[in-house]
């Protein structure tokens, strides 16, 4: 085939120029686009209320979609509970009644729990649930991890605040619209979580890894305790997540670090829920609160009131 | 299916004849609000193959200054740092118009190889702005990812052939 008619403008002398000056608009843009991105590098949720407004346009669209294949994602699961259904039927019969044992030992645990924390005088805020709502988009063409939630402002979930659903932890808030926001997902490698391992207390920091997983690495350098099969809850370290959110599983060990799959497939989970930042109160055995503090302040170490429900703007 | 023919002294609105391949690629840019909460980038960039499908299917109807708003849309889409697509794809479209004045014949396989070479380009360096802007991953993150986009190609560029035949009948 011979080659497709060019633009090649021939002898008109104003094609000429139009054609250069399209170049000349395409290198000065591309150079404009290489700036924003700069820009970008300092400022990574700069120009949030251009995504935000568009998002706010798509909302619509994608609620739509996400509620008609609602359940389209667990397809396979259903498929492959048919399979077995006997057998499992009744192991999960046993399994039943062991947990049901286990649950009413847990909720005397509890209750004992309380009773001694308010020996100690020690305060924890309450759940802190802002609001519940659905993951319906995702940057599924880009390698960064964030997923679009079908809540903004208007519903109380703000920039910074942590996002969880029943199974484990999400993430947190990147940017927020009024309707809509922006969950950089755990998997992303520009989420930090200090986190625990479940049956003891043995810290450590689970980063993304941007496919899926997640790297634990231990506080303590040179040695890497963590097995496979290790549950990693959020231990509440620095703020922002509340202690004991179950994070991962660790799957595999890695020289110094562990890999990690997180336990909420933000795929699988109908509803997430916004929390408020999580901000360890500790109060000092036996000394009466020095100074009292107007109730719209931050609470300072000494009162007992549950973290400010009228400041929900914390630092991302 | 193939569109219905041209009635006779018939002729198509302005804005179809334009307005076509930037509403598809436009349309293919809004791949990312489709409800799939993603855990590795898994979708292929469609707008940006619609964008090379028509560009190499029709070299005079998109100016190389195009790539700019289209790839602004793009980024607000996307997720992306803004700016990203809107350098990459404009410098591939110069690219292509470098390239078609070193060519002399033309066939199927270069329009392909030119597609796969773009593609290449503009998701390698689209993971290095990612990065840039305190994004992670390395390129195996993204080989599957330019794979099936390079392997979709043929299949969008035929689309597009489609819908041109429909654009230039009344």
């Amino acid at each position: 085939m011979a080659r497709p008619p060019s633009r090649r403008p021939g002898y008109d002398r104003k094609a000429q120029y139009g054609l250069f000056a399209s170049y000349v608009v395409a290198v000065s843009g591309a150079l404009a686009g290489l700036l924003l991105v700069i820009v970008a590098t300092f400022d990574p949720t700069g120009f949030a209320v251009i995504r935000a407004t568009v998002a706010e346009i798509t909302r619509p669209a994608s609620i739509t979609m996400r509620q008609l294949v609602s359940g389209f994602g667990t397809i396979d699961e259903q498929i492959v509970a048919y399979f077995r259904a006997g057998s499992q039927n009744a192991a999960l019969r046993r399994q039943v009644d062991t947990n049901r044992t286990r649950l009413i030992e847990a909720a005397a645990i509890e209750q004992e729990n309380i009773r001694l924390k308010k020996l100690l005088q020690l305060v924890e805020a309450e759940d802190g649930e802002v609001v519940a709502a659905r993951l319906i988009s995702s940057t599924g063409g880009s390698t960064r991890r964030i997923a679009r939630l079908a809540a903004g402002r208007a519903q109380g979930a703000y920039p910074g605040m942590p996002v969880r659903a029943p199974e484990g932890l999400i993430g947190r808030i990147l940017t927020a619209g009024p309707n809509t926001a922006d969950v950089l997902l755990l998997t992303d490698s520009q989420n930090i979580i200090p986190v625990r391992r479940a049956r003891d207390n043995i810290a450590g920091i689970a980063t993304g890894q941007d496919d899926g997983s997640l790297e634990v690495r231990s506080l303590n350098a040179g040695n890497n305790p963590f097995r496979p099969g290790d549950i990693m809850v959020t231990s509440g370290t620095g703020g922002l997540y509340r202690p004991n959110i179950p994070v991962a599983i660790i799957v595999r060990s890695d020289g110094d670090k562990a890999i990690a799959v997180p336990l909420a497939n933000p795929a699988r989970v109908e509803a997430v829920i916004v929390q408020r930042p999580y901000e360890a109160t500790v109060t000092p055995v036996g000394s009466p609160s020095p100074t009292e503090s107007p109730p719209s302040a931050s609470p300072t170490p000494a009162s007992p009131a549950p973290a400010s429900p009228a400041s929900p703007s914390p630092a991302p | 299916m193939i569109p219905e023919g041209p009635r006779l002294g018939g002729d198509p609105s302005a804005f179809r004849l334009k307005g076509t391949p930037i509403v598809t690629i436009m349309i293919g840019s809004m791949l990312p609000i489709l409800p799939i909460i993603a855990q590795t980038p898994i979708l292929p960039p469609l707008g940006l193959l619609l964008l090379l499908s028509w560009r190499l299917l029709r070299p005079e109807l998109l100016p190389a200054w195009i790539a700019l708003p289209l790839g602004l849309f793009d980024d607000i889409l996307s997720g992306q740092p803004l700016g990203s697509a809107m350098c990459l794809w404009t410098l591939t479209m110069i690219g292509i118009d470098m390239a078609e004045r070193r060519l002399i014949w033309r066939d199927y396989w270069q329009d392909w190889l030119i597609a796969a070479i773009a593609v290449i380009f503009c998701l390698t360096g689209g993971l290095w702005f990612a990065r840039l802007t305190g994004g992670g991953g390395s390129l195996p993150l993204v080989a599957p990812q330019i794979i099936w986009s390079i392997l979709l190609y043929p299949f969008v560029a035929r689309q597009c052939a489609w819908l041109d035949r429909w654009r230039i009948m009344a």
